[in-house]
């Protein structure tokens, strides 16, 4: 790795900064190998400063994909290496597993959900807190503070407040709107509903904190300009200012649809492991710990593992491709120039 | 993880920024409408917002001062009268101290690494030519799309053909390289930010490289390090699932785990789990008030410039 970073390292030295170069050359009697130690000392430091990281970051992240990879074509319980050779043994049986499927329609229905829920009332938060109203900052800090809430907390808050006689039913029974009380999380036409609910409690400050940063880079003189031209403050909106909020919207969606795929800490804690498929709120991730690490049969939990990463990968870079062509030019792929 | 990558759109805003910032003289005055307080339905919305936001957290903090007759005969109440049992209870137990030593364990460790391998990467990606440079911050920005889910059968695997399983550190290395892709998002575009003449003017005055990466790097950069540093922090500190598979014996516990072992063996003792529940968010809480300003403003203000 340090070699061929290092022999691409070589044109800096000199073209990046010409000065500190010439000084030294002033300077020393002998400059060439001086230089030349310069150059061999510049790809030390490259490899010092980012081989850590990258051994880091391909052993403990790449790696296990990969692995998972080799893994899924195993019938393999995780001690000794893995013989019982099965082939595509084990996607057949997810992809006919009607569990899987419904866990599959699940993350749909949440990744839509989410979009679609979040999406408009972040939106029409942010613009309503992007006035200028005493208390902003507050309000600010007191909207993301589920977003800083663990998982597991919200979900057992959550689970004590949901349940039959719990607080939420008694709240609407005091403010009159009893008939609305309901198992909330038991009955499974409801229990995805109820999902919902938490999920766009829990981050929907986050989506708005986004909103708001996006807002405020849209400099201010032009509503000020369309104002004066006699635009109403909806016609702003609608023609300047949404517009404009695109980029900031196509990357919150991005986050939103990735981590409606990955769902699974909500589910876990609030359902339990085996109530979910029932309540109708299980995700692909629930289904691998269940019948992955649960069961003890890791060789399937990693061909789960990699159906999730391939249709994670699938999205990403659909939507890379077709939504956010625009948007990520220069800021990923070419992040550094 | 997802708070962090806001530093995607905030760079991308920076510039456009500063294009029409000359702009800024000719703004037109209409003061005639007061802009202190502005609309009264704003200020009802905001509220209805934060009281839904701050209600069920409320409600875990105060239903550790009521007792079980006070949470069943009305659910929604207010503690009355007020209990401090609980709170006492908890505090005292060797449990919670024992889970709550493991989570500032992991969590400072975490955050040590991931900001150490972090800024020394996102150095080299800044503010050094290699061919390689433009695929590894590919690489590391590819990450952001594959959180620790994914990976977690797998990886599993790895931590236990490592031989650590159940132990702490078989929870701070791959939170470690889990937290990586936001850091370097993060951090590189501060190091970038440096001027080339600071670096210039220090190698004139006999600075090497790394001596300007440890002197002036670093405290240039600090607010990007402390908030990358914070995000770190809170991310490990509700980390769930890999304790969840890592960590097998109650010693080893984490808080999150901690609170699921907890509220699972005293079901019926509905106000001890809420006391239980409410101490162990405090730390992430607390930390937040004290950095709020940091992270939204970090955040909103990113893009401000």
């Amino acid at each position: 790795m340090s070699h061929t970073l290092g022999t691409a390292a070589l044109g800096r030295g000199r073209r990046g900064a010409p000065q500190i170069g010439d000084a030294v050359d002033a300077a020393s009697p002998t400059p060439r190998p001086r230089k030349r130690r310069g150059r061999g000392r510049l790809r030390l430091e490259i490899a010092l400063l980012t081989a850590p990281a990258i051994i880091v970051f391909v052993g403990l992240v790449i790696f296990p994909v990969a692995l998972a990879a080799y893994y899924g074509f195993y019938q393999w319980q995780g001690y000794g290496p893995p013989t019982d050779w099965v082939g595509l043994g084990n996607y057949k049986i997810i992809f006919t597993d009607p569990a899987f499927q419904q866990a599959l329609e699940h993350n749909g229905l949440i990744v839509v959900l989410s979009l679609v829920i979040q999406g408009p009332l972040a939106i029409g938060l942010a613009l309503l807190l992007n006035q200028k109203i005493r208390g902003r900052a507050l309000i600010r800090v007191l909207i993301f503070v589920p977003y800083v809430i663990s998982e597991v907390i919200v979900g057992t808050g959550f689970s004590l407040m949901l349940q039959v006689t719990g607080a939420v039913n008694d709240a609407l029974h005091n403010i009159g709107l009893g008939f609305l009380a309901t198992d909330w999380l038991a009955n499974p036409s409801i229990a995805l509903w109820t999902l919902m609910g938490i999920i766009t409690w829990k981050y929907i400050g986050f989506a708005v904190i986004l909103m708001l940063a996006g807002l405020q880079s849209i400099p201010d003189e032009l509503s000020e300009a369309a104002r004066i031209d006699g635009a109403s403050y909806w016609q702003v909106q609608r023609h300047i200012t949404l517009p404009l909020l695109g980029p900031t919207i196509r990357i919150w969606a991005f986050l939103s649809i990735i981590g409606s795929l990955q769902l699974f800490d909500l589910v876990y804690i609030i359902w339990g492991q085996y109530i979910s498929g029932v309540a109708g709120t299980s995700t692909m991730a629930t289904y691998m710990a269940l019948n992955g690490r649960l069961a003890g049969n890791y060789g399937y939990g990693s061909a789960v593992a990699v159906v999730m990463f391939l249709i994670s990968l699938i999205v990403a870079l659909c939507y890379q491709r077709f939504v956010l062509h625009r948007d990520l030019r220069g800021a990923v792929t070419q992040g550094v120039s | 993880m997802s708070a962090a990558t806001s530093g995607v759109p905030s760079l991308r805003a920076r510039p456009a920024r500063h294009g029409v910032q000359p702009k800024h003289g000719v703004k037109p005055k209409h003061g005639d409408k007061p802009q202190k307080w502005g609309n009264p339905g704003v200020y009802f919305i905001a509220l209805l917002f934060i009281s839904v936001s701050v209600g069920p957290v409320l409600y875990i903090i105060l239903g550790g001062f009521r007792t079980n007759s006070q949470i069943t005969v009305s659910p929604a109440g207010l503690p009355n009268p007020w209990v401090f049992s609980n709170y006492i209870g908890v505090l005292k137990s060797v449990t919670f101290w024992g889970e709550f030593a493991n989570s500032v364990i992991v969590g400072v460790a975490t955050t040590a690494g991931v900001v150490v391998l972090g800024v020394m990467v996102s150095f080299a990606l800044a503010r050094y030519e290699f061919r390689l440079k433009g695929a590894t911050y590919s690489l590391f920005a590819a990450g952001l799309m594959f959180p620790l889910v994914v990976a977690i059968t797998p990886l599993f695997i790895i931590v236990k053909d490592l031989g650590l399983i159940d132990s702490l550190t078989g929870i701070i290395i791959p939170q470690i390289a889990f937290g990586l892709p936001t850091t370097v998002i993060i951090l590189t575009p501060f190091l970038r930010a440096i001027p080339k003449d600071i670096e210039e003017a220090a190698a004139i005055d006999g600075t090497s490289r790394l001596g300007f990466f440890f002197r002036m790097a670093i405290p240039l950069a600090l607010p990007g390090v402390i908030t990358v540093a914070i995000l770190a922090f809170i991310a490990s500190w509700n980390n769930y699932i890999l304790p969840l598979y890592v960590l097998n014996s109650q010693a080893n516990y984490t808080l999150p785990l901690g609170v699921q072992q907890f509220s699972s063996e005293y079901s019926q003792d509905t106000a001890r789990v809420l006391a239980f529940t409410s101490l162990s968010m405090m730390p992430a809480l607390i930390f937040f008030g004290f950095f709020q300003r940091r992270i939204v403003g970090g955040l909103t203000g990113a893009v401000k410039g």
